[in-house]
Formats: structure tokens, C-alpha cells, sequence
């Protein structure tokens, strides 16, 4: 099973389009990563179903950079 | 099945993909299926490139897509008259268009602003007016067209607010134009789809929590699919429901049903 960081950069990569080695835990996914506002919602639906969870507004408008989303999902999956 | 449905080769307007998660998209798919020729708009650079993605796996297929803008007259009326001198004949049209500012479904409802108020029905509600006016003259076979609309045009669902008062005026226009267009054999319905994940749909503060209480409450105990709003939107766009227009047609798993 790959770990959450692995599995989060699978998402990003494939919704941002960005090069894998971009993906690192400080990148901001609107100032580093390209991200629009509809962009981030995207990636936040698309964690919900990877991981199996439900991200709340509260809780989504919380996550922006890559290492928000990782712990975040960490602290879910307990 | 291709002639049970008799879509194939016809040409179908589908608006409003903005990603693979869209009604719209999930309807366009199965047209595809069934053999129709679809043709999509949309409005900006970032729903062009989402269906430039999208479409790179149906290399077999080369659809054209139009820029449509349903917040101008101009730019329907463009769109309608390229459509039609492309593939000619209009025989559906899949409106899936919505838009509410995010702070008119945060903020109370009463304190909708009066912009906010009016760019939600003419993004939701006036647009399909504006198409069914704009598409009319090429659909001289007769046709039909389909709107999504959802619960919260009748009754109210917390955070819904103003995109449930566009809704309801968008079943409102259902019923007025097949009545008026039902002179040219045009027909006119809506889906009322249950919630279902989408990129709209996630706009709304409360929705989580709705698809949790349709699991628990919905006669069938489970929320709907993609697919099962795409398959009805097929069918009423096809011959099979060749006797319906003006209608609202719910593919909720049976939750408008209840009371409680």
C-alpha cells in the first residue's frame, strides 16, 4: 500500500498537471502549484475519494499546501 | 438498444461539462454509447481544456466544441448559428448550466443581494429560455431538450437558498416553453437529480451532510449515481419518452417522496 504522501502527489500530478518533483510538502497549491479556487475544490473531492473520507467545508478551506493536505488526511485516517 | 433509443448519429447539444465529475459529462458519455453525435460548449479556457482531457479517450470520435457564454445573448445566438452550420439539424440539447455567487448560499437568505439574486437566474434560469430561443429554428425535426434541476426548487434545503429560487423559476420555464414550443414538436423537461458529487454541488455549505440523510432515509437507502441521472437524461432525450414534456422527472433514489 503506498503511503499518504505518495498517494496525495498521485492526485496532484494528475489533476494539476505538475511534475512530480514539484509536489513537495511546502508547495502552496495556488502560488506554487497553479491551482485556481475550483482547482483546490477539485482536489479536495478527489482526496475524499481516495482516501474514502469526507473533507468538510471548514476543514478543506484550512488545507493550502501539499503537507496540510498529507497531515490532515493522517489525522483522519487516525 | 441503438434503435431502441433511435439517437444514433442525432446531433445533441450537451452544455455545461466543467469536469469528468459533471452531469453533463457523465450524459454526454453515455450519448456517446448509444451512438449520438455530440457537441459540446462551454464557457472558458478551463472547461475547454477539461474536456480536451476527457475527450483524448475517445480518439474514434472528434467532437465539436463550440464557446457559449449563457450569460449573453450574442454568444448563445453565435454558438446555435456554428452548430447549425456544422452538423445542420439539432435534434437535443442537455442544459446543465448553473452558477450562484458562494456568498449568497453562505450568508443568510434573506440577505441575498439583489445582484447576486438576478445573476443566479439569469446564469440558471433565463439561459435555458435564451437556448431553447436561440436553437429553435435549427430544430426543425422537432427535439428535446433537458434541464437538471434539483429539490431545492421546491422545498428548502439548508444552504440552497438563492440557487433554489433560480431552480424553481427554471421549472417554471420548463412548463412555459413546452407549452409554447410544443407547436414544433419540441419537448421540454427537467431532472431533478439527487445529490450527487459534483463540482457545483460542492459549493453548497451543507452538502455533505444531505448526502448522509439520503442514505439514511431515501427509500433506496443510497444516494444516485452519474450514471443513473446520465441514463434518464438519454431516455429523455431519446424517443422512448416521446410522450413527455413540461415534466420534472426525479432520479433520487424515491427521497422527495417522504415527508420526514
Amino acid at each position: 500500500m503506498a503511503t499518504v504522501i505518495e498517494r496525495v502527489t498521485k492526485v496532484v500530478v494528475d489533476r494539476l498537471g505538475v511534475d512530480e518533483s514539484e509536489v513537495k510538502p511546502e508547495a502552496s497549491f495556488r502560488d506554487d502549484l497553479g491551482a485556481d479556487s475550483l482547482d483546490v475544490v477539485e482536489l479536495v473531492m478527489e482526496f475524499e475519494e481516495e482516501f474514502d473520507m469526507q473533507i468538510d467545508d471548514e476543514d478543506a478551506e484550512k488545507i493550502g499546501t501539499v503537507g496540510d493536505a498529507v497531515s490532515f488526511i493522517e489525522s483522519k485516517l487516525g | 438498444m441503438d434503435n431502441l433509443f433511435q439517437l444514433k448519429d442525432k446531433n445533441i447539444v450537451v452544455m455545461g461539462v466543467a469536469n469528468d465529475r459533471s452531469i453533463a459529462w457523465g450524459t454526454a458519455k453515455a450519448l456517446i454509447e448509444v451512438g449520438a453525435n455530440v457537441i459540446f460548449t462551454y464557457r472558458k479556457e478551463r472547461s475547454l481544456k477539461k474536456l480536451e482531457k476527457q475527450l483524448a479517450n475517445y480518439e474514434d470520435i472528434q467532437p465539436l466544441l463550440i464557446q457559449c457564454d449563457v450569460n449573453s445573448d450574442e454568444s448563445i445566438q453565435q454558438a446555435f448559428n456554428e452548430i447549425s452550420e456544422k452538423v445542420g439539424t439539432i435534434h437535443g440539447i442537455v442544459h446543465s448550466v448553473a452558477f450562484a455567487h458562494a456568498e449568497d448560499l453562505k450568508n443568510r437568505f434573506v440577505e441575498t443581494s439583489r445582484e447576486g439574486y438576478a445573476f443566479a437566474q439569469d446564469t440558471s434560469a433565463y439561459s435555458l429560455i435564451a437556448v431553447a430561443n436561440a436553437a429553435r429554428p435549427f430544430m426543425t425535426e422537432g427535439g428535446s431538450i433537458v434541464t437538471m434541476t434539483y429539490l431545492g426548487a421546491e422545498r428548502v434545503l439548508e444552504g440552497y437558498n438563492v440557487m433554489g429560487v433560480a431552480k424553481a423559476a427554471l421549472e417554471a420555464s420548463v412548463r412555459y416553453l413546452a407549452a409554447d414550443v410544443g407547436t414544433d414538436g419540441i419537448r421540454v423537461n427537467a431532472i431533478s437529480a439527487g445529490a450527487i458529487k459534483t463540482l457545483a454541488a460542492k459549493g453548497v455549505p451543507s452538502f455533505n451532510t444531505i448526502l448522509n440523510k439520503i442514505e439514511e432515509s431515501a427509500p433506496l437507502k443510497r444516494n444516485v449515481t452519474l450514471e443513473e441521472v446520465a441514463k434518464m437524461t438519454v431516455v429523455m432525450l431519446s424517443q422512448l419518452s416521446s410522450g413527455i414534456t413540461g415534466e420534472v422527472i426525479y432520479v433520487d433514489s424515491g427521497y422527495h417522496i417522504l415527508g420526514i
